[in-house]
């Protein structure tokens, strides 16, 4: 079979967010947040949203694809597809996976899109009110475990063992996000500085994870517009195009993230990106020296430190070296989240990541880096299925 | 249900109490822990442990499993010390540390649990710990396995 590649048919050219808000601050339902992110991508990419006829989303997002298409008043939908599971380990699978509608003939404009509104429906960082905790989950819960802190930070814990890895290394990748989020005039957190005596000073959410290494909870929406590279040449002279994705899980990572099985994986201390990140490389026909910046999903800091690591950007021994904030800010060895990510800009489940990704890639960022061509995009890491892509500012050779 | 057992327990009533998946997977475990036996699914064929419990053997693909008993012995593979109140009922009871323990006597084998006496105090991965079975009677009872140091 010919031509299965994705690298370079595709291009994201329309990028849209709604106002970003602290959970339960949006005065806009969930839905309204999300039509606005999409047609502020429209307007971006410079499309009537009447022209849209498909759909990609993750985690199980509310906003259902034939809703939508009949508010936008759609010409056609031909297509709408749903990642499967692993919360903010989908984001970058539901990029690809529009942009492989698109390879595949089924679709010609493609709204990725995800919106969540903590406020209107319930926090992430508390435990919904269950009677009984049932099968994978009943063996955790009943023991207070139960936010997503707390189903993850096992791995942190003894990833941190396994290699030595200090708390500073862990507040380093806080620091970044916060630094970022301080020239972002979307970030939420845009005027409340990071220090280390802050970091230091903050109340533990689980040892060791302090509240400033969880994600914020927030109300907004985010969108991409997705369309053939031969489109975009167009009407942008601004693409920026998918080099390489992989999506999935390395095996036996437990049925159910966070469930007793996920606890007895083998390979226990991973951000499950061991399988993945080398097919995503393969794929973009890079290699980790070629990129230029990262964007990574930080449900949690000590997460990112894995995937990085993963990611073959630095290896496990370096990394109380690597992981300092100096490296991680624009200017220095690998800058990070440069709008502030997750910690610091909005928590809109990592998809306002792969718009910043985009900005630096036309060199739009208010934090920009200097001649960036690749940018390395992580979705939620120690989850399963996980998902990383990769995108350039041309079409990869 | 009486003031007495709850003196006992790790954390406060009023947390979601253990039940099998819909499928029925995890009912032998429960039934044992009630006998304060630690029971894991091991495979009849490829004698293979594996946790959780799963309808056919991730080693071999029989469906021929079973459960055995463990000494409920291990050692601590990770932990948390949790300070944030994700359920209404901890409110009081902050904070409480939380451990993953790998069993000694079936390889591969982890678990999760509370560990027994101060949250404030020192310990270390790799610590031995043993099961302690904490009885929650009432309407539909069941028992927690929880971890001490020693």
């Amino acid at each position: 079979m010919a031509g299965r590649n994705i690298r370079g048919q595709v291009a994201i050219v329309g990028i849209g967010e709604s106002t970003y808000y602290k959970r339960g601050q949006s005065p806009d339902s969930e839905f309204k947040l999300c039509i606005d992110a999409i047609r502020h991508a429209c307007r971006d990419a410079g499309i009537d949203p009447r022209t849209i006829d498909g759909f990609s989303s993750y985690s199980d997002d509310r906003n259902d694809a034939m809703r939508i298409s009949n508010a936008l008043n759609m010409h056609e939908l031909n297509y709408s597809v749903m990642q499967w599971g692993g919360g903010g380990g989908g984001v970058m699978a539901a990029v690809a996976n529009g942009a492989a509608g698109i390879a595949a003939g089924y679709c010609d404009r493609v709204v990725v899109h995800r919106a969540l509104a903590q406020g209107q429906f319930g926090r992430f960082g508390q435990a919904q009110e269950m009677p009984v905790a049932p099968g994978e989950y009943g063996h955790v819960m009943p023991y207070g475990v139960m936010s997503a802190a707390q189903l993850f930070v096992f791995r942190i814990t003894r990833y941190m063992h396994e290699h030595q890895v200090g708390q500073e290394a862990l507040r380093a990748i806080a620091m970044a996000s916060y630094h970022h989020a301080q020239n972002n005039p979307r970030a939420v957190m845009q005027g409340k500085p990071l220090t280390e005596q802050k970091y230091d000073e903050s109340r533990y959410i689980t040892e060791p994870l302090h509240l400033f290494d969880c994600c914020q909870e927030n109300d907004g929406a985010a969108a991409l517009v997705l369309m053939s590279a031969e489109e975009a040449a167009d009407i942008t002279d601004r693409p920026v195009y998918l080099l390489g994705a992989a999506m999935g899980s390395a095996p036996q990572q437990g049925a159910e993230s966070g469930g007793i099985s996920y606890h007895n994986a083998p390979d226990f201390a991973t951000s499950n990106f061991k399988t993945l990140a080398p097919k995503a490389y393969a794929r973009a026909g890079i290699t980790p020296a070629d990129i230029d910046l990262v964007q990574s999903y930080e449900n949690f800091t000590g997460g990112v430190l894995m995937a990085m690591i993963e990611h073959g950007l630095c290896q496990p021994e370096e990394a109380n070296e690597f992981f300092v904030p100096e490296n991680l800010i624009v200017g220095g060895r690998m800058p990070l989240n440069t709008s502030g990510g997750n910690l610091a800009e909005c928590y809109m489940h990592g998809l306002e990541l792969v718009v910043e990704g985009t900005r630096q890639l036309r060199g739009e960022s208010v934090n920009q880096v200097e001649n960036a061509r690749h940018c390395l995009c992580i979705g939620g890491p120690m989850v399963g299925p996980a998902s990383t892509l990769i995108l350039g500012s041309d079409r990869g050779e | 249900m009486s003031q007495d057992n709850q003196q006992n327990w790790v954390l406060p009533a009023g947390l979601p109490g253990p039940v099998p998946s819909s499928e029925g997977l995890g009912a032998e475990f429960w039934q044992g822990t009630l006998d304060h036996k630690l029971l894991i699914q091991r495979c009849n064929s490829c004698r293979q442990w594996q946790w959780g419990p799963e309808i056919i053997c991730r080693s071999c693909g029989s469906e021929e499993l079973g459960y055995e008993e463990t000494r409920g012995e291990g050692t601590l593979y990770s932990w948390q010390r949790s300070w944030y109140p994700v359920h209404p009922s901890l409110k009081e009871s902050l904070p409480y540390l939380v451990v993953l323990v790998e069993l000694a006597d079936a390889p591969g084998v982890r678990m999760i649990g509370n560990l027994v006496g101060d949250p404030e105090q020192e310990f270390a991965i790799g610590d031995r710990v043993f099961a302690v079975f904490e009885d929650h009677p009432g309407d539909t009872p069941y028992t927690l396995v929880q971890w001490q140091r020693g």
